[in-house]
């Protein structure tokens, strides 16, 4: 396990706010309602911030695999994203993709536990930093 | 205006007290609407010969995503008293959580949620209040499962 974390790409669509809207229970009309957004004085429906959340609790969870365990995780929204629009059924527009990525930034032992602290990011297609968090993960491997 | 009464009264005490059934179902369709292939969220014979031993739910899955029973929750309370007092806006603030035990399909989790503070804050575009709440999930023998503190940031409309 290196000092970066390898990195996670991902492509917001309409249609999978859609899905976190049903499945996390976050019905606010700014994430699917266009003519709503606009009212808000958004040009278009914007990514929910959870649904980012979820990406960096993802690219911690694939890193560490069986041999680790996510302890602690904190994250924060520093700008809005804007889903690529659909362009069949199934297939996205042209459009920006998601980078997920992460560092290690410390190692701490406590009465044997191995921790590793992180600083995780969403970064857009700009390369714009838009939700940053933390977190502390167990490493198995290590336990004595 | 300062905060109705209504709402500071509630700085301290417990506006959630509910069960969460979490539904094997439920995991799967909240992996699948973050596209994580994980197959510890919807496959069975895999998960049974991980370290888990049965099908776990992703670190962050709590809300929604499981059948509730109990007291209503705190939505049907506090964001109309703040709509009515102005602000009927929200922003995520952020989450801060601790993890002690992965969430299991089946499990019936004791889900407990502290007003830790609601405050109302002038600044160059007006007014904001920020309200943070702390939520501990416990399975019902007692053990902790989580805790979870969120930030929601409610402009004045």
């Amino acid at each position: 396990m290196g000092d970066e974390i390898s990195p996670l790409a991902k492509v917001a669509t309409t249609q999978m706010l859609v899905r976190w809207a049903g499945a996390s229970g976050d019905f606010v009309p700014l994430h699917y309602d266009e003519a709503f957004a606009r009212s808000q004085g958004l040009p278009g429906v914007i990514i929910h911030g959870a649904l980012q959340r979820q990406w960096l609790v993802q690219l911690v969870t694939d890193w560490i695999g069986g041999e680790g365990i996510l302890r602690k995780f904190s994250c924060q929204y520093r700008a809005v994203d804007f889903p690529r629009p659909m362009k069949t059924l199934t297939e996205p527009q042209q459009g920006d993709t998601w980078w997920c990525k992460g560092r290690v930034t410390a190692k701490h032992a406590e009465n044997a536990t191995h921790y590793l602290d992180c600083e995780v990011r969403v970064e857009n297609g700009k390369g714009e930093v838009t939700t940053s968090g933390k977190a502390t993960v167990i490493l198995l491997s290590r336990l004595s | 205006m300062p905060l109705p009464k209504e709402i500071t009264d509630l700085i301290g005490k417990v506006i959630v007290s509910t069960i969460y059934e979490v539904e094997e179902g439920a995991i799967a369709r909240f992996a699948e609407a973050v596209d994580d292939p994980n197959p510890l969220y919807w496959d069975e014979a895999h998960a049974r010969e991980s370290r888990h031993g049965s099908i776990i739910a992703p670190p962050g899955f709590f809300g929604w995503p499981v059948k509730r029973s109990g007291e209503p929750e705190d939505r049907f309370l506090l964001l109309p008293a703040l709509a009515k007092a102005g602000y009927s806006r929200i922003l995520d603030g952020g989450i801060e959580w601790e993890f002690f035990s992965p969430v299991r399909a089946g499990d019936r989790l004791k889900v407990e949620t502290t007003l830790k503070n609601i405050v109302e804050r002038s600044g160059k575009t007006g007014k904001t209040v920020f309200m943070i709440r702390e939520t501990k999930y416990t399975r019902e023998d007692g053990e902790m499962v989580a805790t979870e503190r969120h930030t929601t940031i409610h402009p004045a409309s």
